[in-house]
């Protein structure tokens, strides 16, 4: 529970912790949500508030409700490659944002990101 | 449009002590509610008055259009650390006896949630800790199957697993389709993702009633620091 904040509300926070988990592969195109009451007693959620973030992601067409079956992930991903790419989008451009605004160029956003990323692999291995 | 618990223009008085000042309200069916308030500040009264069990010096209490009084007890499940009347007891005991009081104590459901509860059929109430205590109020009141579910501070006082369970037993055994629970707190941030709104009263008056995640979104504030700017 403390990992949602007042910033934004909780059903959308749940709807991105959703959308991630699909994006990273940690459920896979097919694969069957837990029932809304199930989602709401994992997080200690409201059920109301699963359902608004079903129902988002559903509009979106990130998530299909087969009637009398459940929430799923779709089959065809292709709606999924174009959100994964918007989402890419997004948090570059917050990052760039940022950066510019701190006076970096884009050589050095460049090559700090390269060093970093460089280092983070180095340090998984 | 009746099925709603309806509060207007609602004053309580005792002896010359006032707890509630002119409260209006209305909670409809299908939303878990959080009563919230400093000490003293009319939480406890205000859930008596809908649940029937005390009468308002002014104003109307209705309940699915009906005036609030004893006979509430039929579409209204109450409960306060102080229902466990009977310590000599078993859990089962208490059970037995809730489901000869309510026509709609549903003894299959009372089961299920005292085993989710782990609670032991055969302990007597009074030598029950308090955690188990409140797991047992849990069963006694989520068990009946009536339209509003009213708790009076269930999670207080008592360990955060003990608070998990509990919470998860109520999303488990309220269904919102057909049901309403509303429940008094102190510790607010506890019930932030539980509850659809909250009623905030200070010294007897409603200081705000508001859905959680327009607050979230209008003002990006937690209740705790809603309350905090509020409560000043």
């Amino acid at each position: 529970m403390d990992e949602f904040n007042a910033s934004k509300p909780i059903y959308l926070q749940l709807a991105d912790r959703i959308h991630r988990q699909i994006i990273s592969g940690e459920l896979k195109a097919g694969e069957k949500l837990p029932s809304i009451r199930d989602m709401g007693i994992k997080y200690n959620m409201n059920p109301n508030t699963v359902q608004r973030a079903y129902s988002e992601l559903e509009r979106e067409g990130i998530l299909e409700t087969k009637r009398g079956q459940g929430t799923f992930v779709p089959e065809r991903q292709d709606r999924l490659v174009q959100q994964r790419d918007k989402l890419k989008h997004e948090q570059i451009e917050q990052f760039v944002h940022v950066m510019r605004e701190m006076g970096y160029s884009a050589a050095e956003i460049l090559s700090g990101l390269t060093d970093y990323l460089n280092n983070a692999e180095k340090g998984d291995e | 449009m009746s099925d709603m618990i309806r509060m207007t223009n609602v004053t309580k008085k005792y002896v010359n002590q006032i707890a509630l000042q002119d409260i209006s309200l209305t909670i409809p069916i299908g939303k878990i509610i959080g009563i919230v308030g400093g000490n003293g500040s009319g939480k406890s009264t205000l859930l008596k008055l809908m649940s029937g069990l005390s009468l308002p010096t002014s104003g109307s209490v209705t309940v699915n259009g009906e005036t609030a009084n004893r006979r509430t007890g039929k579409v209204v499940s109450y409960s306060s650390e102080s229902s466990l009347f009977y310590p000599i007891f078993t859990v089962r005991e208490a059970m037995q006896f809730q489901a000869s009081q309510f026509a709609d104590f549903n003894p299959a459901k009372a089961e299920e949630i005292m085993k989710l509860m782990r609670l032991d059929p055969h302990m007597k109430i009074k030598s029950l800790s308090k955690g188990n205590r409140g797991r047992l109020q849990i069963v006694l009141t989520l068990a009946r199957e009536v339209p509003y579910i009213l708790m009076d501070e269930p999670l207080s006082g008592l360990d955060p697993m003990i608070r998990d369970s509990i919470v998860k037993g109520m999303i488990s055994y309220v269904d919102l389709k057909f049901q309403t629970l509303i429940m008094t707190s102190h510790e607010v941030a506890e019930i932030e993702t539980l509850i659809d709104g909250f009623i905030a009263l200070k010294d007897g008056s409603l200081l705000k009633m508001a859905d959680v995640e327009e607050l979230h979104e209008s003002e990006a504030l937690r209740i705790k620091d809603w309350m905090k700017k509020a409560y000043v």
